[in-house]
């Protein structure tokens, strides 16, 4: 799937557009960043009340929050969270994506029909008030919200999935594989997903940023993750009490989700402007 | 070629095709459209049979039908003296390593997303059992054969223009040495320079291998030039089976003489005078037939019994046979 012609031209687009490099090396940084979080001096959760509300210094990067503890620590450990929620709801929602979609196109007939009417009652309840009415009855937490998240958003890519293999199946390769005598499994492996991958690439990496967006609204309406665990959305809940003396501990939680979902939605232009330029 | 006496490869008796229309009201009346309506013909080993027709007339229906990619309503077909209309995925895959099949449209019948090698490998893998090193040399020997060089085998699709892909699936098809091959629109989609090398390559290859060619088109010139026999299409069934020479020479049934006098010559003067004029209108629905000749509402020769009776298939004189109520 990914060959030298691929990089190339990742290569020629990032010099093309500038944007592309903010994103990469964005999401790099950041990736990388959270990863290696426990290696900094602070706990995220060691409270230090009597240098509580310090603005940033060197010392303390993004400065303390109400609590004392290390500001730079806890956004780096909330964009784990926020991380792990956007990577692991995207696996669960592309690959029931993906199935859903792909039996749908390949069989047609009345599988399609029952299982696109479903997609289609599914999208047409606002996301938010099924995920709040969903969440009520699960106690709040990472498991549910990756749950809850996961499950309520592959039908976008279902949609698209479903669309591709149905062009895929009447091409013309398939029709010689079929008359070569190629069995069914390697048909579906050799032709139907290589030809559905880049759809899905991109899809998955615009789901990943719809996720943490979708975890960053729940978290500040207090269904998400819950204390002592933080995420950026959390965060940014928290902020709410202490806007007036310390507005540095609601806007760094705030760009570091614009920037991640801008990095993510870039990611998948960067696939898309691929996949063309190899047609 | 004289193909008078050679064994026939393939025999197609009655051939049906219907396919059920869609829609609740149609399938409550069992509406069916008829693709493909009690076709006979055979196909000599050895030989190229063009099959003509306009857009619709059932020809691919037919030459899918050949290749099992669509099942057969009713009737038979005979690969080399073998039934092969019902035969289920073990039994059809030793013909399936026999007939192969070059598509109309060089973007898609070629994988993007795999190497030249790897396409030409598709058909050596599921029907030989050569270890991969053995393969790769196949390959290598068959681009050259049809006008590649070594290195082009692990180059994409994309790297090439219509005529090299189309070059490529014949390739491809080449590649487990059949007897037959359908060329389904094969050189429809190229321009006419491309055309004359396309077919220029597929009869040396036909000399080479003792090939055994369907030729599906939808103009008559291109097929003039490669086909030994014609036969000519018209609503699912066959109206008229000729030899190519004679086909050209005098056309018996009108709409071979319309389809005739359709072909553009270089000089207008010199066109030949078929003594009819241009058929008008539209193909005619599949769905709604009705009795009697399935030509006669665009035929300038149509008569009261035309409407009546539906004209059956007559030798006219030596192979030559027709379905029309002037003959």
């Amino acid at each position: 799937m990914f060959n030298h012609r691929h990089i190339e031209t990742i290569k020629k687009e990032c010099k093309a557009h500038k944007s592309y490099l903010f994103a990469i090396g964005f999401l790099v940084l950041i990736v990388s960043l959270s990863i290696f979080a426990f290696l900094l001096p602070y706990s995220p959760n060691a409270v230090n009340v009597g240098e509580a509300l310090q603005p940033p210094s060197l010392h303390h990067l993004f400065g303390t929050d109400d609590l004392g503890r290390d500001y730079f620590t806890r956004a780096l450990f909330g964009g784990r969270i926020s991380l792990l929620v956007g990577l692991l709801s995207m696996v669960i929602s592309t690959s029931l994506g993906v199935i859903i979609g792909a039996t749908s196109g390949y069989f047609g007939g009345v599988i399609d029909n029952i299982l696109m009417r479903f997609v289609d009652i599914l999208s047409s309840i606002p996301w938010m008030i099924l995920v709040t009415v969903v969440s009520i009855y699960l106690t709040p937490g990472l498991k549910a919200i990756i749950l809850v998240i996961g499950l309520f958003t592959w039908m976008r890519t279902a949609r698209l999935v479903r669309a591709e293999t149905l062009t895929i199946k009447e091409r013309e390769y398939v029709l010689y594989a079929k008359l070569s005598g190629q069995s069914f499994r390697k048909i579906i492996m050799k032709h139907i997903i290589p030809g559905v991958l880049p759809t899905f690439i991109v899809s998955s990496t615009i789901s990943i940023a719809n996720a943490i967006m979708m975890e960053s609204a729940l978290s500040f309406l207090g269904l998400g993750v819950q204390q002592p665990l933080s995420s950026w959305g959390s965060m940014l809940q928290d902020a709410q009490s202490t806007l007036g003396n310390a507005p540095y501990m609601a806007i760094i939680p705030g760009i570091l989700i614009i920037c991640t979902v801008f990095s993510f939605n870039k990611l998948g232009d960067i696939f898309r402007t691929m996949t063309v330029k190899k047609g | 070629m004289s193909t008078s006496n050679v064994k026939a490869l393939i025999e197609i008796k009655h051939l049906k095709k219907y396919f059920p229309v869609k829609g609740f009201k149609a399938r409550k009346k069992k509406q069916m459209l008829k693709a493909v309506d009690d076709v006979t013909f055979t196909i000599k080993k050895g030989e190229t049979f063009g099959l003509v027709g306009e857009s619709g007339c059932g020809k691919s229906t037919l030459g899918r039908m050949i290749c099992r990619l669509y099942d057969v309503t009713d009737g038979e077909i005979i690969f080399d003296g073998t039934n092969i209309e019902n035969l289920k995925s073990k039994a059809l895959k030793p013909f399936q390593k026999r007939i192969q099949a070059i598509f109309q449209d060089p973007y898609s019948s070629l994988n993007p997303n795999m190497t030249v090698a790897e396409i030409i490998d598709e058909p050596l893998e599921i029907h030989t059992n050569f270890p991969k090193k053995d393969r790769l040399n196949m390959i290598k020997a068959i681009l050259i054969k049809v006008g590649f060089k070594e290195e082009d085998m692990n180059k994409y699709p994309s790297e090439f223009s219509g005529g090299q892909r189309q070059r490529i699936g014949i390739a491809r098809a080449l590649a487990i040495q059949p007897d037959f091959i359908l060329c389904d629109e094969a050189i429809s989609a190229l321009d006419v320079s491309i055309q004359a090398q396309v077919i220029n390559l597929l009869e040396d290859l036909q000399k080479e291998f003792g090939l055994t060619y369907l030729f599906i088109a939808h103009d008559l010139s291109m097929v003039r030039h490669i086909s030994d026999r014609v036969g000519v299409m018209y609503l699912g069934q066959l109206v008229e089976v000729s030899t190519s020479e004679e086909l050209y020479k005098e056309p018996l049934h009108p709409y071979t003489k319309a389809l005739l006098s359709a072909i553009p010559v270089a000089d207008p003067d010199q066109k030949q005078d078929l003594g009819g004029d241009l058929i008008q209108g539209e193909l005619p629905s599949p769905l709604d037939i009705g009795e009697g000749c399935r030509f006669r509402s665009r035929c300038p020769f149509a008569m009261d019994k035309c409407a009546k009776v539906a004209p059956e298939l007559k030798k006219v004189d030596g192979e030559r046979v027709v379905a029309c109520h002037l003959y």
